[in-house]
């Protein structure tokens, strides 16, 4: 398991950035999801090899829930 | 303010504006009037109206845009034309007051925080090159010029300065650096010139080590902030629906139950059914207090544990480094027929070839040069003591038992700590005591932690019984246990752990290099002097960067303010709006009460969590 972090852009809601989090949890691939609205950063788990997909996975849920957000790794 | 956030100003106030016109001139005919304020409308709430529509596409009904343009253009259809427009105008002026509120602390705290450094002159071929702290390789030579930030941790090869560590450790007072000194990233450099040899990368310096804890800290979330997580999960969806049945239901059922009046009822509901208030003000509140607490020099590694502080009910501390200040110090002397000045220096003196601890004691407490050619004939005598010729008399220095052997009349001393025995020419001539001293901040910390409710302070230690107890007894501590072995140390936690209540919380006090599992046994593990030490900023949840306990204690208030004010905005916010649902169900509240039950609610609570930040000066000018 390996630590990713991203910095997010455009998530301007509090709520939304709730939202987001609870559905990108549902990834199997990846754990310890968190997004902090304060910090604007997506951090989460996952194996190295796993990571192109997992990305692609949340890079598919956030067109999804947040079309304008973008993220950005750190 | 951001580019984004004037835009939106601008259109609030020409929208207000148009309100104010329209409510001003009396128009004749309510349609000029109209027009006017759906021209407001257009202008303040049109991007809601376009987001709601992608939004529906994507089957997101419980959205607050789309919730927001159905209430207002719901509010249209029956008429009231003013109220329409005034939920948009004032959802707009709380989304704006909200992006405001929430820059405005990540500033802050980024502000507390502002420790990065930008640069570094690194000498290459010669010259002075000025690139980022990245780029650096250990081994090079770089060069911090006053008021500088230092970039890299290192150690120092030319040069001499003060340097400021505020920024890490919260402490004003600045510390003097000088050559084969080590220094670390984000200190600033007051005064000198210094020529520094990097011994870390950029990644693994303290600086960027503590820069990730804090960023990192918000995403470890609090039982509050999860609370308020699965509350809006429901909260929304179930408004939404009360709202719809609020609206077809009586209608139907009741006879002379108007469509139009149940319809604005449940307009209303909508407009409250946004749980912002609590989504934003909860995490800005940690979000502060973990800032606030970094302000004096804590590093608090997750809301959770923030929020686990503030039920503190024991305290654990260790001993030595923790309580104590961790070196062995001449703390008394007591000369007969010498002065006080003599007998330490024939001690210094006659111990001035050993390297034991308690020679370096008294080394350091004579602190001038020892001339090594006025002391001959030195005899170590292995475990007990040293004999040497010292400006030609015979100076005996040691224990009890080389006082026997040499049968030397001498007055037993009942001081606690490590007595040692001087005779001059065979003749008793005084003793030194040499102790771990008490930290001068040990004794404020206990009262801090008894003036925050803590229950119990206790203190575990693998020195000596009689030792131990005379620092419980000056420190007041509810409890010791001395002579431990470090699986005592875990067993003696275990034992306390089940002396708490139900809620409360055990803290364990250590340095953070030993005490790894009690650090991980406890609900929360603090390592002190983290500055410097990897190990402890890697085992422990909160971490302490000076040596200072009472910064815990420091903590805990602070905690303790954090969940105050989350208290009082979970509580002000639901009661507000379930009030508000409750009046509007029954036709007795209007949309304006709405309005601020959405809108007004959120802003007082942002400006409540922002109470938080506050907190800093009041612990800083202590």
């Amino acid at each position: 398991m390996n630590k990713y972090k991203f910095k997010i852009k455009n998530l301007d809601c509090a709520n939304c950035a709730n939202e987001l989090e609870g559905a990108l949890r549902k990834i199997d691939i990846i754990e310890n999801v968190s997004i902090s609205f304060m910090t604007q950063k997506l951090n989460f788990e996952c194996t190295e090899e796993n990571k192109e997909q997992a990305l692609e996975k949340i890079r598919k849920i956030i067109k999804k829930e947040e079309p304008d957000v973008t993220i950005e790794e750190v | 303010m951001s580019r984004k956030m004037s835009k939106q100003l601008i259109k609030i106030i020409i929208s207000l504006l148009l309100v104010v016109i329209s409510l001003l001139l009396k128009f004749d005919t309510e349609l000029y009037s109209n027009i006017l304020y759906v021209i407001a409308y257009i202008i303040v709430g049109y991007d809601i109206v376009l987001k709601a529509v992608r939004n529906i596409f994507k089957g997101k009904v419980f959205d607050e845009n789309f919730l927001m343009t159905v209430a207002t253009i719901g509010a249209f259809c029956i008429g009231e034309f003013p109220e329409a427009v005034a939920v948009m105008l004032f959802y707009q002026i709380g989304e704006l007051f909200q992006s405001y509120a929430v820059d405005r602390s990540r500033k802050s705290v980024a502000s507390l925080m502002d420790i990065r450094p930008d640069y570094a002159n690194v000498y290459r071929e010669d010259e002075i090159e000025r690139v980022d702290p990245d780029e650096v390789n250990i081994g090079e030579i770089i060069l911090v010029k006053p008021g500088e930030k230092i970039p890299l941790d290192g150690i120092v090869v030319d040069g001499e300065s003060m340097l400021n560590t505020q920024a890490l450790t919260g402490e004003s007072v600045p510390r003097k650096v000088t050559v084969n000194d080590e220094v670390l990233s984000g200190c600033i450099n007051n005064d000198g010139i210094l020529k520094i040899k990097v011994s870390k990368e950029f990644e693994e310096s303290t600086v960027s080590k503590i820069l990730d804890l804090v960023e990192n800290a918000s995403s470890r979330k609090s039982k509050s902030e999860n609370f308020i997580s699965k509350f809006a999960k429901y909260y929304t969806p179930i408004v939404v629906i009360v709202s719809v049945a609020l609206a077809v239901i009586p209608p139907l059922v009741i006879k002379e139950a108007l469509f139009s009046d149940w319809l604005y009822r449940a307009l209303s509901f909508l407009v409250v059914s946004c749980p912002c208030a609590l989504v934003i003000s909860i995490p800005l509140s940690f979000f502060g207090g973990i800032g606030a607490a970094s302000k004096i020099g804590v590093l608090i590694k997750g809301s959770n544990y923030l929020e686990a502080l503030a039920s503190a009910e024991i305290v654990v501390c260790d001993k030595t480094g923790t309580l104590t200040e961790g070196v062995f110090k001449v703390q008394k002397i007591k000369a007969i027929g010498y002065s006080d000045d003599e007998l330490l220096r024939y001690a210094a003196y006659a111990e001035g070839f050993s390297n034991h601890p308690i020679s370096i004691s008294l080394k350091q407490a004579y602190n001038k040069e020892i001339n090594e050619k006025l002391v001959t004939e030195t005899q170590e005598i292995s475990g007990k003591g040293v004999l040497a010729k010292v400006d030609g008399k015979m100076v005996l220095v040691g224990n009890e038992k080389i006082m026997k052997e040499y049968n030397i009349k001498f007055q037993k001393s009942e001081e606690t700590g490590t007595i040692v025995y001087v005779a001059i020419n065979d003749e008793f001539a005084g003793t030194i005591l040499i102790a771990d001293k008490i930290k001068e901040d040990s004794y404020k910390a206990v009262k801090l932690f008894k003036n925050n409710n803590v229950k119990k302070v206790v203190m575990l230690t693998g020195d000596r019984d009689n030792i131990s107890e005379s620092v419980a007894n000056g420190l007041n501590l509810d409890e010791y246990h001395a002579e431990l072995l470090p699986q005592d140390k875990v067993s003696w936690v275990e034992k306390l752990m089940t002396q708490k209540s139900s809620g409360g919380k055990l803290i364990f006090v250590g340095d953070g290099i030993n005490d790894a599992p009690v650090l991980a046994l406890s609900d929360i593990g603090v390592a002190m002097g983290g500055l410097g030490s990897d190990a402890a900023i890697e085992a422990a949840d909160v971490v302490i960067m000076t040596d200072e306990p009472s910064k815990i204690a420091s903590s805990v208030q602070i905690s303790k303010k954090t969940m105050r004010i989350v208290k009082q905005n979970i509580v002000f916010a639901i009661a507000v709006k379930i009030g508000v649902l409750i009046f509007s169900a029954f036709g007795v509240s209007t949309m304006w009460e709405a309005v601020f039950a959405d809108v007004g609610v959120s802003v007082l609570t942002i400006v409540n969590a922002l109470r938080v930040l506050r907190i800093k000066n009041t612990y800083n000018n202590r």
